[in-house]
């Protein structure tokens, strides 16, 4: 075996850090961290799948946050109908965005560049005015959920550590499954199409199947953080859904750094934690958020990642 | 003699009024190296194009192995032996040289629907690979990025991905442009070892080395080829020295 990589070792370095952040926040007496630690986490998972996408498969997708409202709104329709297992949303959570992204994804992978990006907009876009119309679910102004998840029955989900223990652990699931897929077969023909195209397809690859395949998972695993998010604010409505959202995901990898899985998370939690910390010194705090992203796009391009990776001296 | 591996019939395609393949019709034999001399902008690169699937023609056909081709893409082209190494380099830069040729042996060995096991650790992936960099004289630098070799040797790592998709017929787009005088030697000397192994098309302008390797050489000037014919006869042609050679050489 050769010694572990830089970036698994940073990605388990942060899974430790997080998992003291429940113990800490009740010993100096600040149990609010645990929620933000939990938003957090889910768009680490959110920001994971988009990485697959878009730092794997130079897919530029610009409507991914319909699958957090997918995943979020499984939750909703679920509960109402009395299922309250978190296996059973999770899994119609990712069966529905599944088959919304095997659809859209298939339509939107004949184009490229800026047609990819339009075009996952528009079909970002109409989900959300389809769940704004959605008015049996509160439509513009969403619906509270009337209680969290359950677990085999059990309400563990209900005190803010269980639901960020659960979360974590999902976090830690699905970044060792990306981790894996990344590095197999299927991996290489992903990121050599983002190389370049024209080489796969001389050496006998259609990029097609491939591209889409991709495409699902990534939708697929962004609907499991939709259905946490949904937990953690027992509410849903469009708004996880809007492009703005798809947008922030975005800044997320950039902020984080590409393509490197473990960037994603950083630059989750980073962003959060901006958002949460600048929004308490003024409303404006979205300008203070831009100057730092174009701070990160001129002088640390690569994102806090390849940040890490200069410091140490190795090429980034 | 044997039946043409490679048939091309009246082949054509414009851009706007400019004729790029004007009625092209050729045949490449099995065990033979068939060059396509002409000089720039003759539309050597673009009748390569269509021949490897990556442009459609106008209209004519382009027959393999008694099958016609014509609408094929590239990609099932090359799972049926025909393969192609590109003039201006087409590598993956972000990848190794192993692992540059690697994903050329995975594309026709195994299915690339494998989502777990670590691609790098496949032995027989490498283990191919690593053969086909020795037979460009590579291996000694499998574990660089293509994007850091030098231009001589991106040409020697476009071959050895070419040849490790176990091509039957191999479209050879000037693979000694830009190479040195040590790798030139080397790649002339694995041509030369191939031909008993694989069919060549080869667009070259180092004319030593087209003169030295071909079996039959075709003149193309303005899309249309002017002339076709062993060496000798090309060398002895008029028109064919008023048109390239003459013009090379004097």
């Amino acid at each position: 075996m050769t010694a572990m990589p830089p970036r698994l070792r940073a990605a388990l370095a942060i899974f430790a850090l997080l998992a003291l952040v429940p113990p800490l926040a009740h010993w100096i007496g600040q149990p609010f961290l645990i929620v933000i630690a939990t938003r957090m986490v889910v768009f680490a998972i959110a920001a994971l799948s988009l990485d697959l996408i878009l730092g794997y498969g130079a897919m530029v997708s610009f409507g991914h946050a319909a699958y957090l409202g997918i995943g979020a709104y499984a939750v909703a329709v679920l509960s109402r109908a009395g299922v309250t297992d978190l296996t059973l949303h999770l899994l119609a959570a990712i069966g529905a965005a599944g088959i919304f992204a095997l659809v859209t994804g298939a339509i939107s992978l004949r184009t490229r560049g800026v047609y990819f990006i339009m075009i996952t907009l528009a079909f970002g876009q109409m989900a959300y005015f389809f769940f704004v119309s959605f008015s049996a679910l509160g439509g513009d102004d969403g619906t509270a959920l009337a209680a969290r998840s359950t677990v085999l029955g059990q309400d563990w989900l209900r005190s803010e550590p269980g639901l960020f223990y659960a979360t974590l652990g999902l976090l830690v699931l699905i970044f060792a499954g990306l981790y894996r897929l990344t590095l197999s077969r299927f991996g290489r023909v992903l990121s050599g199409t983002r190389e370049s195209a024209l080489r796969m397809q001389a050496v006998g690859f259609r990029p097609f199947p491939y591209q889409l395949t991709a495409y699902v998972i990534s939708g697929c695993l962004c609907a499991v953080a939709g259905v946490m998010l949904a937990n953690q604010s027992a509410y849903v409505s469009p708004s996880y859904m809007s492009w703005h959202r798809s947008g922030e995901l975005i800044v997320m990898l950039v902020l984080g750094g590409i393509g490197s899985l473990t960037g994603a998370i950083a630059g989750a939690l980073a962003t959060v934690a901006l958002e949460e910390g600048l929004a308490k010194y003024s409303e404006h705090w979205r300008l203070g958020f831009g100057l730092i992203l174009v701070l990160v796009a001129l002088a640390a391009p690569g994102g806090i990642a390849g940040l890490i990776r200069r410091l140490k001296g190795a090429p980034a | 003699m044997s039946a043409p591996l490679l048939q091309v019939r009246n082949l054509s395609k414009s851009y706007a009024a400019l004729k790029v393949t004007d009625d092209v019709s050729l045949d490449v034999h099995p065990g033979e190296i068939h060059a396509i001399i002409g000089p720039n902008g003759a539309g050597k690169t673009t009748l390569i194009a269509q021949l490897s699937g990556q442009l459609r023609p106008d209209s004519g056909h382009v027959h393999y192995m008694g099958q016609d081709i014509t609408r094929l893409p590239m990609a099932a082209r090359v799972r049926m032996g025909l393969a192609r190494s590109f003039q201006l380099t087409t590598l993956l830069p972000g990848f190794t040289a192993l692992e540059n040729v690697a994903i050329a042996v995975q594309a026709r060995e195994g299915s690339s629907f494998r989502f777990f096991r670590a691609a790098a650790s496949e032995r027989a992936l490498n283990d191919q690979a690593m053969d086909a960099l020795r037979d460009v004289g590579l291996n000694s630098r499998a574990t660089q990025l293509a994007g850091s070799l030098s231009h001589g040797e991106k040409r020697q790592l476009e071959l050895a991905v070419a040849l490790a998709t176990r091509p039957r017929l191999l479209l050879l787009d000037e693979p000694l442009a830009g190479t040195g005088h040590e790798e030139a030697t080397l790649l002339i000397a694995l041509f030369a070892r191939l031909r008993s192994r694989v069919t060549m098309m080869l667009i070259e302008h180092d004319m030593d080395a087209v003169f030295r390797l071909a079996d039959r050489v075709s003149v193309l000037v303005y899309g249309r080829i002017i002339a076709s014919g062993t060496p000798a006869e090309m060398r002895a042609d008029a028109a064919v020295r008023a048109a390239y050679l003459g013009e090379e050489e004097g």
